[in-house]
């Protein structure tokens, strides 16, 4: 049995408390006024070398390639100054919901990953399942916040993450209008909640089998968690990929992509294994997994090699066809990210391609584990640089940066994230007892 | 002077073959090869070879056809004639290189791949026509055989391989 470690908890709840005083203070700094904003601007084009308030304001109207009129001209000004203003107050939204789903995903990646284990009847893993199970308890409250900060973005706060929930631009924007049978709040949270419930119950399920086959005198548990198992992965593979629409395409309503749903399960699948072994490797080290030795790790690791390149290989499927084509209507979604948030958007591609890809390629590299966890911990913030890219650019525009909101929200999620997946691993043994493969498992040798 | 007398002996169990290995690494002699139909899993390391430097190589190999693909692509479509062909940018490599990305991607794929494969062939002198080097046909089927230089200690040698499960044991003069 696994024991919580009090130093641990405390860990979890400091960050917990670090992450949420500093979201309060994203939340409380990021109401400007119109005046606050209009200074705020003219500062910053000062800042620029140029150091005539009107010229400046002229820039901007010539930046959004608008009327010539001169009374346009303040519509104009004004217009841009209530786009930045929300643009600022959209920050710690956005911030919070990057890191929530961030998380979520890390949970239901595990998820995916501990089905796919038992549906093919995997020899080498079930020494993990424990590990598996602990993580995937973050499933069920991390997708209900993630659900919840969607739906305050655009009940309580003012339409900060989703524009597509604010009526006045739907009455505006017949591309919205026509997309609103799927894009409109209630819709949007039953949805959200089927699948959430779709997983958990599954979760739950596959938890109390195979705690029940610890101790049962025949395989009737084992059978009914392979088949719940394949049930769920083809439930999983439809509501993950309307997930993935509902909670990160629909930033941009006026944008899709065919692929995304794909593109953001690599992104959860890798980055789930990847946290899979960083907690073996931590509860290994305190000697909690006897049974877990390098031939695992090396295996795990061969995982997180693979599904980086997947990742990278749906990135690069989506931007390339996108860019070699170049149709207006699409394209817009890379260049925004291109000239707005080029060093992230580049950088994941290292972080998430080119480091892993060298350093894991080595078998012997994979066998260690102090090497496995630098390439994890570098892979998880690509993934989070994924996630950053994929929902600010719609929410802050250029407005962006790692700053106080961002880090808080991470520390949050991450000290709940912490609690909720040690508090599980202490509730069952670490060791799946009477799973049929768990001695092949054991003697496992690569 | 290389030992021109071998002994051969032949099993007919894996398993029996490993142990034997074990058994004769122990007393210290040199086993010169053994002949099996199927790879045994593990008998690299029970007979200690150095392991394979072959994915080193491939890596190599990979970097290569990468350096190959960028080199033809930069001279061909930006350096030697910068055409514009519907709207690319062919002003710089960069610009215009997610459209070379599969073309380095397969190469870099088809230099790790062949020039592995030619190195393996090279490395364990296979080619077409070449002499078939089986001392027993029966290796190919369903027997294994492990061949020993002996240097006048026959007897020990022949009494060792009997107690390991042999079959049979055979004493070859390869002197040519």
């Amino acid at each position: 049995m696994y024991t919580f470690s009090n130093k641990l908890k405390t860990f979890s709840f400091i960050l917990m408390i670090l992450g949420a005083l500093g979201v309060g203070y994203g939340f409380m700094t990021s109401h400007k006024s119109f005046e606050e904003v209009e200074t705020l601007l003219a500062e910053e084009s000062h800042h620029g070398g140029d150091h005539s308030v009107d010229a400046s304001h002229d820039a901007h109207v010539s930046d959004s390639a608008h009327g010539e009129e001169a009374h346009a001209q303040v519509d104009e000004h004004k217009e841009h100054i209530e786009h930045v203003q929300h643009q600022i107050a959209n920050r710690p939204w956005s911030a919070l919901y990057v890191a929530a789903f961030f998380f979520m995903m890390i949970g239901l990646g595990a998820l995916a990953f501990y089905a796919i284990q038992i549906a093919s009847q995997a020899g080498w893993s079930p020494v993990l399942f424990r590990v598996m199970e602990g993580i995937t308890a973050y499933v069920l409250p991390g997708a209900l916040i993630v659900v919840a900060i969607a739906v305050a973005s655009g009940t309580i706060g003012h339409y900060n993450i989703f524009i597509w929930m604010d009526p006045e631009v739907v009455a505006h924007d017949k591309l919205i209008q026509g997309k609103s049978g799927w894009l409109n709040i209630p819709m949007f949270a039953l949805r959200g909640l089927i699948f959430i419930a779709g997983w958990s119950l599954y979760r739950h399920f596959a938890r109390k089998f195979s705690i029940a086959q610890d101790t049962a005198e025949d395989k009737s548990n084992f059978k009914k968690s392979f088949r719940i198992a394949a049930a769920f992965l083809v439930f999983f593979i439809y509501t993950e990929s309307m997930m993935s629409w509902d909670w990160i395409m629909s930033v941009d309503p006026h944008w899709f992509s065919t692929l995304f749903g794909w593109y953001v399960f690599a992104s959860m699948f890798v980055s789930g294994i990847t946290v899979i072994a960083l907690i073996t490797i931590y509860l290994k080290s305190r000697n909690f997994l006897p049974f877990v030795n390098e031939n695992h790790l090396h295996d795990v690791a061969k995982f997180m090699f693979a599904f980086s390149i997947f990742w990278t290989y749906l990135w690069f499927s989506q931007y390339m066809l996108i860019w070699y084509s170049n149709i207006p209507e699409e394209v817009t979604y890379f260049i925004t990210r291109f000239n707005d948030y080029k060093l992230p958007f580049l950088g994941m591609v290292v972080m998430n391609f080119v480091f892993p890809f060298l350093m894991l390629m080595n078998a012997d590299y994979k066998r260690i584990p102090w090497f496995v966890v630098m390439a994890g911990l570098v892979i998880l913030f690509g993934h989070y640089i994924d996630i950053f890219v994929m929902i600010m650019p719609a929410t802050v525009g250029d407005r962006w940066f790692i700053g106080v909101p961002e880090i808080s929200a991470i520390l949050l999620f991450a000290g709940l994230f912490i609690f909720v997946v040690f508090t599980a691993l202490t509730k069952a043994p670490l060791l799946v007892k009477g799973y049929p493969f768990r001695k092949e498992s054991e003697d496992f040798h690569y | 002077m290389e030992a021109s007398k071998v002994i051969h002996a032949i099993y007919t169990d894996d398993d029996v073959l490993m142990s034997a290995v074990k058994k004769v690494k122990a007393e210290r002699y040199h086993i010169e090869e053994i002949y099996t139909p199927f790879p045994v899993h593990g008998l690299d390391k029970a007979m200690g070879l150095a392991p394979t430097r072959i994915a080193i190589a491939a890596f190599i190999y990979g970097l290569i056809g990468l350096t190959v693909a960028t080199v033809m692509m930069n001279y061909i479509m930006i350096e030697d004639w910068p055409q514009n062909i519907g709207g690319k940018p062919s002003f710089s490599y960069l610009e215009n290189m997610p459209a070379f990305v599969p073309i380095m991607f397969e190469l870099t794929v088809f230099f790790a791949a062949h020039l592995m494969v030619i190195t393996f062939y090279l490395r364990s002198r296979m080619w077409p026509f070449k002499e078939a080097e089986n001392p027993d046909p029966r290796t190919t089927d369903d027997h294994f055989l492990m061949e020993i230089a002996v240097d006048g200690n026959e007897e020990a040698l022949e009494n060792l391989l009997k107690e390991t499960g042999a079959v049979e044991i055979s004493l070859i003069d390869k002197a040519h």
